[in-house]
This record gives structure tokens, C-alpha cells and sequence, in this order.
């Protein structure tokens, strides 16, 4: 089964770390999806850029409008991503909690199953 | 990391919005500055035991609120102590109250905060005191290591600026749409201001450094709160494709390395990433303006892979759209040097002309001249201009860098 892992946590605290914390915090993180990498069980994975970066595009009246910002303003926002294919959702479940134990963050996985569209678009 | 480094951390993370909301309840900064204190002391204190609560600002300006009423309190000696029951179960009431802040309110207290800071009568050493000790709440200590003065000097500065902030009047009513437009240059150009302190004490300092970090967290705040303003995307893209260079421009003994002259691979490719996502999100708004034109310069020198592929006639376009929009001789001789890039050294020498008065004084003035002489062959003239530019040097890094021109064509001259 696919599996997406998304990461939410508050983007200020994460955000003021510092260069040696985020270095370290990642160095770790690395080392806990390395051997489903090497299993290759591990799909694609990125960290998204400061929601201050982010674009929404909403339904409007006539045409779509184009909004800055990100589609929720809430505290907790998604921050990354991984995505594995693994056996079963104890699989998933292990492996997000390896990710939370070597995040000091308060950051939250959420496990979604999805589906393939365009199996050949995807790098995995 | 430990505990209590997360802790100190979400702290940092709390504390605009929670001073911005405790300043607007008690309307004078050091009651609010208290309240805060007392609010992190107990953060500290039950965090660690009962787990941090969901939305630590709320639970900081509630805290804060409940103390800095008991200060007042006790201080007019008015009733009796304070029931401490009422700080004892913050659980249910945090559920309510966080729906209260993460309304209206919000954004103008964050914008008020700030906004004090930048007064027109503070100079701007006073401006970027204040706002590190306000807004981000650096030390006095780290603050005074930064601009190398004694602490008690800078605990001075700081309680003057405060004084005069506060003589002059907070603004405390809710701004409306035309006075929070106003706020925002002023706010802009104050967190540039600790930017570029930060900016031009090079890597040596690392507590002047940070103050890089600190005016892009800054900024990110700021377009948090103001998603649809292009000039803070401008700046913040400015800010980021600027820090993006930060190790490429200094040699290991401190001398300057000009940027035809860095090693890109050494530029931050994710700030640069960021700073070019910004940047195309700002234009899409065509309402150019000076932060703007100034990022997408520089996204122009960091999309050349190497120095030679620099899209110098574009810069040069971009520099003319800042002289009307911004003049000053400064963009007019950043403009020249573009233009020669294009047209060669005669015809800029030509254009540099008319600048010469306003930019006397100016160390870079003499050192573009001398430059751009030495390409034309006049020789002595250029070695005037870099000798007018090492007296006029403010750092020694800038005065080496001249010197090493200088050496060039004495080296050369005796080849000859």
C-alpha cells in the first residue's frame, strides 16, 4: 500500500531554528528513513517552502482567483512530506514514530493511504 | 535539543503577537514587557511537567494578562492579593480565548509593535535597539555585543528610545485601512536597517550575524500577516537572495570577494529557491516598487551560473525602473556600473561625470571611477580615484580590497 506521511507543525517554531539545530534535527531524520530507502520502500519526500511562499488558486464567481498565502490559515500547517510503500499501516505507524522521536518539534504525521494517477510522472 | 531549548524556542516564536496583544491591554511597554517575563518564568516552570499547552501564545497573553493585573494591583495596594486559582486550570479557558486571538486583533498588534519602533525622531541605531529588544526580545547583552558597545550603554540607548516612543504616544486605536498602509514603509525599512547591520559586520561577528536571521524571521512575520503585499515579498526576497551569498563573500582572513568574483557554488540554493519563488509571486501583482526592483537584480545575478552569463543589460533596465522610482545618486552609480558592463568604460565614465559632486565623499563613487579608468588606460588618474577611495574606506576589508587595485597597477606601471 501507498502511503503519504504528512508533516504538520507550528512553521514559526520551526522556523526559528537555527542553522545547527536544523542541520542536526535533518542529519537525524535522514538516518531514520535510510534503511526503507534502502528497502525501496521510500518514495518521494520533500520539505515544503514557508508558506509565505505558497500560492492558492479557489473557485470564484465567474473564473478561479489567485489568493497568496496558503489554502488554511491555522496555526499547524504542512510543512513536508514523505511517501512509502510498505505492507502494512504498521509499517507506516513504526516509521512515523522513528521520524517523532528524532524530531524535537511538536510535529504531527498524518498517515494517508492514496491512490496512483499517473504512475509514470512520479520519480520514485 | 533539550526541553527546555524547544521551550526558549516556541518563547521566541510567541512572543510578537503575545507582547503586541499585552501591549494593546496595558498600553505602556514596560508593564507589558514585565507581563510577558512573568508569563515565560511560568512557562518554564510547568511546561517541562504538564507538556506544552496546545496554543502557547494564548496561554503566554493570558499569563501575562493575570500577572500584570497583579502588579498593578499590588502596587496601587488596592485590594487584596489575587486568587491564584485563577491561573491554576488554564485548560478550559484556553479553548475559547484562542478563538478570541486568532482574530482581529492579531495582525494590528503585530504591526503596533513594530510600527513603535521606527518613530522618525529615533535614529536608526535607536530604531534597530528597540525593535531586537521589543519585538524579538534579544538580550540587552547580545544586543550590546552586537553593536560593540558596553551593556550599560546599550541598556541607555534602549531606555532612551523607550522614553521617547513613549513620550511621544502609542498609537493604540485600531488603524484603518489607509493608516495601516502607512505603517508598513517605515516597518519595512526598519527591519532592512537591522538586515543590513547584520549584513555588512561580515561572518567574524556571529552575534551581528544573526541579525540577518533575525530581520528575515522578521519579514516572514510580516507577509504572514500581510500575505498580498508584493514589497514585503520584495523585501524578504531582497533579505534572502542577499544572506544567500553569505559565505561566498568574505575570504577566511575577512577580505571582501566582489561578487564576479565568488565561488557560486557556495550560494544557499534553498534561500535562493525561496527568494525566486517569492519574487514571481510579487510580480504577478505588477504594483512594482523599490524592494522589488532590488530582488529581481539580484535573482538576476543568482540565476547566472557563472559571472559571465550575467544579464547585465536587464540590470541595467532594472536600475533605470529604481532611479524613477526611488532616485538617488547611489542607484545612478549602481546603474553606471551596469552600463558599462554594456557599453563599455568610456561612455559610463561619461555618465559618471554628472554624479562626481554628490558622491565626493562616497568610497564606492572613487572606487567604480578608478576602476573604470584603469579599463580605459588612464593609469595615474585611476590610481587618484583608489587612493581618494582607501581614505574615504569605512571598514578595513573595504580599504584592503582597494589597496590590492592599487598594488595591480604599481605592479604593472613598472612592468611598463
Amino acid at each position: 500500500m501507498l502511503y503519504a506521511i504528512l508533516c504538520y507543525a507550528d512553521e514559526e517554531t520551526v522556523f526559528a531554528w537555527s542553522k545547527e539545530e536544523e542541520a542536526a534535527v535533518m542529519g537525524r531524520l535522514y538516518a531514520v528513513q535510510e534503511p526503507l530507502a534502502k528497502a525501496g520502500k521510500l518514495g518521494p519526500t520533500g520539505r515544503l517552502m514557508p508558506t509565505t511562499a505558497a500560492t492558492t488558486v479557489r473557485k470564484g464567481k465567474d473564473e478561479p482567483i489567485v489568493i497568496d498565502g496558503p489554502f488554511a490559515e491555522t496555526k499547524e500547517v504542512l510543512l513536508g512530506f514523505y511517501t512509502v510503500d510498505v505492507e502494512t499501516l504498521d509499517e507506516a505507524i513504526a516509521f512515523s514514530k522513528q521520524l517523532s522521536a528524532v524530531n524535537p518539534g511538536s510535529t504531527s504525521y498524518e498517515i494517508r493511504p492514496f491512490y496512483v494517477f499517473h504512475p509514470g510522472a512520479v520519480p520514485s | 535539543m533539550t526541553d527546555l531549548a524547544w521551550i526558549d524556542l516556541a518563547l521566541t516564536a510567541a512572543r510578537p503577537q503575545a507582547m503586541g496583544a499585552l501591549l494593546r491591554y496595558f498600553r505602556d511597554l514596560d508593564t507589558a514587557e514585565e507581563a510577558f517575563q512573568e508569563a515565560c518564568l511560568r512557562a518554564i516552570r510547568t511546561w517541562p511537567d504538564k507538556g506544552p499547552p496546545r496554543d502557547p501564545t494564548a496561554w503566554l497573553i493570558f499569563v501575562g494578562r493575570n500577572s500584570g493585573v497583579d502588579q498593578i494591583r499590588k502596587s496601587a495596594r488596592n485590594t487584596a492579593l489575587p486568587d491564584e486559582n485563577l491561573l491554576s486550570d488554564l485548560s478550559d479557558a484556553e479553548a475559547g480565548m484562542a478563538e478570541r486571538l486568532d482574530s482581529s486583533h492579531y495582525r494590528d498588534d503585530i504591526l503596533r509593535l513594530m510600527f513603535i519602533c521606527c518613530h522618525p525622531e529615533l535614529p536608526a541605531t535607536q530604531q534597530i535597539a528597540l525593535a531586537l529588544r521589543i519585538v524579538s526580545g534579544i538580550s540587552v547583552t547580545q544586543i550590546a555585543r552586537a553593536f560593540l558597545v558596553s551593556e550599560s550603554a546599550m541598556e541607555q540607548r534602549i531606555t532612551r528610545a523607550k522614553a521617547r516612543v513613549g513620550k511621544a504616544g502609542l498609537p493604540f486605536e485600531a488603524p484603518s485601512a489607509a493608516e495601516r498602509a502607512e505603517r508598513l514603509p517605515p516597518v519595512m525599512a526598519m527591519i532592512y536597517l537591522v538586515f543590513n547591520e547584520g549584513y555588512s559586520a561580515g561572518a567574524d561577528n556571529s552575534d551581528v550575524a544573526s541579525l540577518c536571521d533575525e530581520a528575515i524571521r522578521l519579514a516572514r512575520l510580516l507577509l504572514r500577516i500581510f500575505p498580498g503585499e508584493a514589497e514585503i515579498m520584495g523585501l524578504l526576497s531582497l533579505m534572502l537572495l542577499q544572506h544567500s551569498r553569505r559565505d561566498a563573500r568574505q575570504t577566511a582572513d575577512g577580505q571582501v570577494i566582489l561578487l564576479e568574483d565568488q565561488d557560486r557554488s557556495l550560494w544557499d540554493r534553498r534561500q535562493i529557491d525561496e527568494a525566486l519563488a517569492l519574487l514571481d509571486k510579487a510580480i504577478r501583482h505588477r504594483t512594482p516598487g523599490p524592494y522589488q526592483v532590488q530582488a529581481a537584480i539580484a535573482a538576476l545575478h543568482a540565476r547566472a551560473a557563472r559571472a559571465a552569463d550575467t544579464d547585465w543589460r536587464e540590470i541595467e533596465l532594472l536600475y533605470q525602473l529604481l532611479e524613477k522610482l526611488n532616485p538617488s545618486p547611489v542607484v545612478s552609480l549602481n546603474r553606471v556600473v551596469a552600463f558599462s558592463k554594456v557599453r563599455g568604460p568610456a561612455e559610463a565614465l561619461a555618465m559618471l561625470e554628472p554624479l562626481a559632486q554628490a558622491l565626493d565623499g562616497y568610497f564606492y563613487f572613487h572606487g567604480v571611477r578608478g576602476a573604470l579608468l584603469v579599463q580605459t588606460g588612464q593609469k595615474g588618474q585611476a590610481r587618484e580615484a583608489f587612493s581618494r577611495a582607501i581614505a574615504l574606506a569605512r571598514s578595513p576589508a573595504e580599504a584592503a580590497h582597494v589597496r590590492q587595485e592599487l598594488d595591480k597597477l604599481k605592479e604593472e606601471l613598472q612592468a611598463s
